[in-house]
């Protein structure tokens, strides 16, 4: 099943259950309009606090950008010996 | 007396090259040093029609390694990364494939990594991951780390992939299982990446992740503007639609 029907007929499950509280009234109507709205909004939050988290949590090497700079010079000199043309472009 | 049967070989390395005349070079004297002599590997170099001389130095490098460990499979022009793949696939003669870039944003020294965790899990791809413990980047300013973070929930919030890093190109494949992703993948760029992987998440291929450092372009520089988030945008949306 393509990615899409599985969302499609999970917003699909969720309309008719909205629809169902609405008719049956068990939560008082004038919340339930706004449901999907509440609904819609804490889904933003929570991927707001993903992106915020993951940006903390963020791993850096900067490390790894000195041992590039060493294997570079490794490179150039072992290529060089043996005829590659390293020179600066 | 068993007649010697010309075998393929373990692994082929594509590397799509546009005016990497300095990197390539650096980048496959890396990749001899970190690969054990006991893996069986040749590197496919795809050269687009580099005007600073790239495929000249390729060549000098096959009288270093030799030209069965370093095939120089060049095309005319600039015809995309996509096609590149396509290209390198076809002259390549290993069971597994490995693409990697050829700015040294991929290190090799994570070749044996690949190949172990392949070999422990029986995966069909074993993807690079710079985005978990063990990984990172190096390079990147603030706005950088945001777009990326955002981009990535985004898409996990979207599409599901089974992968923490979806843009990622550092790979290996099993040769038939790149075969047929790639026949069906139709973008360009990094959403071609995209692409791939999500493709192959829903067709439920194994999929392997390993942790890997990635430094952002040493030699010239990469930017990341509006056009590229709208492209990545579109990109998500026909993703979303069709896989």
């Amino acid at each position: 099943m393509k990615h899409i029907v599985k969302i499609m007929s999970f917003l699909v499950l969720m309309s008719a259950v909205w629809v169902g509280l609405l008719q049956a009234s068990i939560v008082p109507q004038s919340y339930t309009w706004l449901l999907p709205l509440y609904s819609i909004v804490s889904l933003g939050c929570y991927g707001l606090l993903m992106v915020g988290v993951g940006l903390m949590q963020f791993p850096t090497c900067p490390q790894e950008s000195l041992l590039l700079q060493k294997d570079i010079i490794e490179a150039k000199e072992f290529l060089k010996q043996r005829g590659v043309d390293v020179g600066s472009d | 007396m068993e007649e010697e049967k010309k075998k393929g070989k373990y692994m082929s390395i594509i590397i799509p090259t546009y005016n990497e005349r300095l990197n390539i070079a650096l980048i496959i004297y890396l990749v001899f040093k970190h690969l054990p002599s006991d893996v069986d590997f040749e590197v496919i170099v795809v050269d687009d029609g580099s005007p600073d001389g790239t495929q000249d130095i390729v060549k000098q490098l096959q009288q270093v390694y030799g030209e069965d460990r370093i095939l120089l499979r060049a095309r005319p022009k600039k015809l995309g990364l996509g096609t590149a793949y396509i290209h390198g696939l076809k002259h390549a003669s290993g069971n597994f494939v490995v693409i990697m870039d050829a700015d040294l944003s991929h290190h090799p020294k994570y070749l044996p990594n690949f190949i172990k965790k392949q070999m422990e899990t029986g995966a069909s791809i074993v993807t690079g991951t710079r985005y978990v413990k063990g990984g990172g980047v190096h390079g990147w300013n603030l706005m950088r780390k945001l777009t990326s973070r955002g981009a990535n929930v985004l898409a996990h919030t979207l599409l599901w992939p089974g992968v923490s890093d979806l843009t990622g190109s550092f790979r290996l494949y099993q040769k038939s299982v790149l075969e047929d992703i790639i026949s069906s993948c139709v973008s360009k760029g990094y959403v071609f990446q995209m692409e791939m992987i999500v493709r192959a998440s829903r067709k439920g291929y194994h999929i392997e992740e390993v942790p890997i450092t990635f430094v952002d372009r040493v030699y010239g520089s990469s930017k990341l503007g509006g056009s590229e988030i709208v492209e990545y945008l579109k990109g998500l949306v026909y993703l979303l639609l069709t896989t």
